[in-house]
């Protein structure tokens, strides 16, 4: 089966500074990698390059249809949860309920706490029929109820032939591949 | 996406304080009888020029709010991966922006006119050169947001660039020359999409 997302000989400069050179990845369907380093080692520019927001200084990225989580919930916060998922689209009930979010569906997203908004910007992700899942940090600020909901969604995903490359600094409990960035 | 984008952005700047550069726009008119004195041929005479210099200073005040909140909350990035290219935002927000601004000042100048004591006349000339010239102002509004986001003091970069750029539309507009005024509108609103999605791919990365 051929790779979700491919890295072949990527160097990335951010800054002036070399962040991680002639990189070499893959992750396949059903497959979940975990990138670890100490902070700015390069995490969250490296899920930024799979997502085709930044570009290679060399090398080649070939990833499928990506979602991404990061620290940016990118919801309207004006609108109510429900409403603001809404617009990205996909199966927001289905996700909204996986996450534990369906009694919120109604208040405003400026009313939600800083854990109900992590699960909100992961509901985005899992409402979404990208096959990889891109997750930065996302044990941040989830309860010990979030957590496990996410490892079951997660664990879905994957089983649905999805992969997961996830950037965190936490061990994620589970399968995970694991990749240090120095 | 693109018909969901413009209708959230015109969502966005209908709710709040969308009537503040229309507001603002009246205001700066109403202190001119002030500055000048009451004279109303004065008044009449000017007031085209009045109108135009109320309406660029109006167009700088919801300058902060066009690109940069949304770049920094990551819903450009997430529009990139939904596909949407940088071009088309910046085209569905200058629609939507021009929507939200440019009918309430058509309105807001027949209040100013009554002020500057201008004719029937002259109230609609005026009214066809601010028609005419609003999508441009509203396009270089759009373009300046997207080139200074994410900079620091950018509201003040802002009226820096745009007050200049708007000269051409100043000039033609004000002296109803309103090919000229059409020929720089629509240049300006033809390539200013192209021009803020260039930097809102440039703040990306």
């Amino acid at each position: 089966m051929s790779a979700l997302l491919r890295f072949e000989g990527v160097s990335l400069r951010r800054g002036g500074r070399l962040l991680f050179e002639e990189l070499d990845l893959e992750v396949g369907p059903g497959e979940a990698l975990q990138v670890t380093g100490p902070n700015g080692s390069g995490k969250s520019s490296l899920l930024r390059l799979a997502a085709g927001l930044l570009r290679a200084e060399r090398g080649k990225v070939q990833a499928a249809e990506v979602a991404l989580a990061d620290d940016h919930a990118a919801l309207d916060r004006e609108l109510t949860l429900r409403k603001a998922l809404q617009f990205w689209g996909g199966q927001v009930d289905a996700a909204m309920d996986a996450l534990g979010l369906a009694p919120l569906a109604k208040v405003p997203v400026r009313l939600l706490s800083s854990g109900q908004l992590k699960r909100a910007t992961l509901a985005r992700v899992a409402a979404s029929a990208a096959p990889l899942w891109l997750l930065d940090e996302p044990l941040n600020a989830l309860d010990a109820d979030g957590l496990e909901r996410l490892s079951r969604l997660i664990a879905a995903h994957r089983e649905r032939g999805g992969a997961v490359l996830a950037a965190s600094h936490q061990p994620l409990s589970g399968d995970w591949r694991r990749m240090e960035l120095s | 996406m693109i018909g969901s984008l413009i209708t959230r952005e015109v969502r966005r700047g209908s709710t709040g304080v969308t009537w503040l550069p229309a507001a603002f726009f009246v205001l700066v008119v109403a202190l001119m009888p002030f500055a000048v004195g009451p004279d109303a041929r004065l008044l009449g005479r000017i007031g085209s020029g009045v109108l135009w210099i109320a309406a660029l200073t109006a167009a700088l005040l919801p300058i902060e709010r066009l690109i940069e909140p949304d770049r920094a909350d990551g819903v450009l990035d997430q529009l990139t991966l939904h596909g949407v290219a940088d071009e088309s935002v910046a085209f569905a927000k200058i629609l939507a922006h021009w929507l939200t601004f440019g009918p309430l000042l058509l309105i807001a100048a027949a209040f100013g006119a009554a002020l500057l004591s201008m004719d029937g006349r002259t109230l609609i000339a005026a009214e066809i050169a601010l028609l005419i010239g609003t999508p441009g102002l509203a396009a270089l509004a759009v373009t300046i947001a997207a080139v200074t986001s994410g900079l620091p003091r950018a509201s003040s970069l802002a009226a820096l660039l745009l007050l200049p750029l708007a000269v051409p539309l100043l000039i033609f507009g004000a002296a109803n020359a309103w090919l000229l005024e059409a020929a720089v509108s629509l240049f300006l609103t033809a390539g200013a999409p192209f021009v803020a999605g260039a930097a809102i791919r440039a703040a990306r990365t």
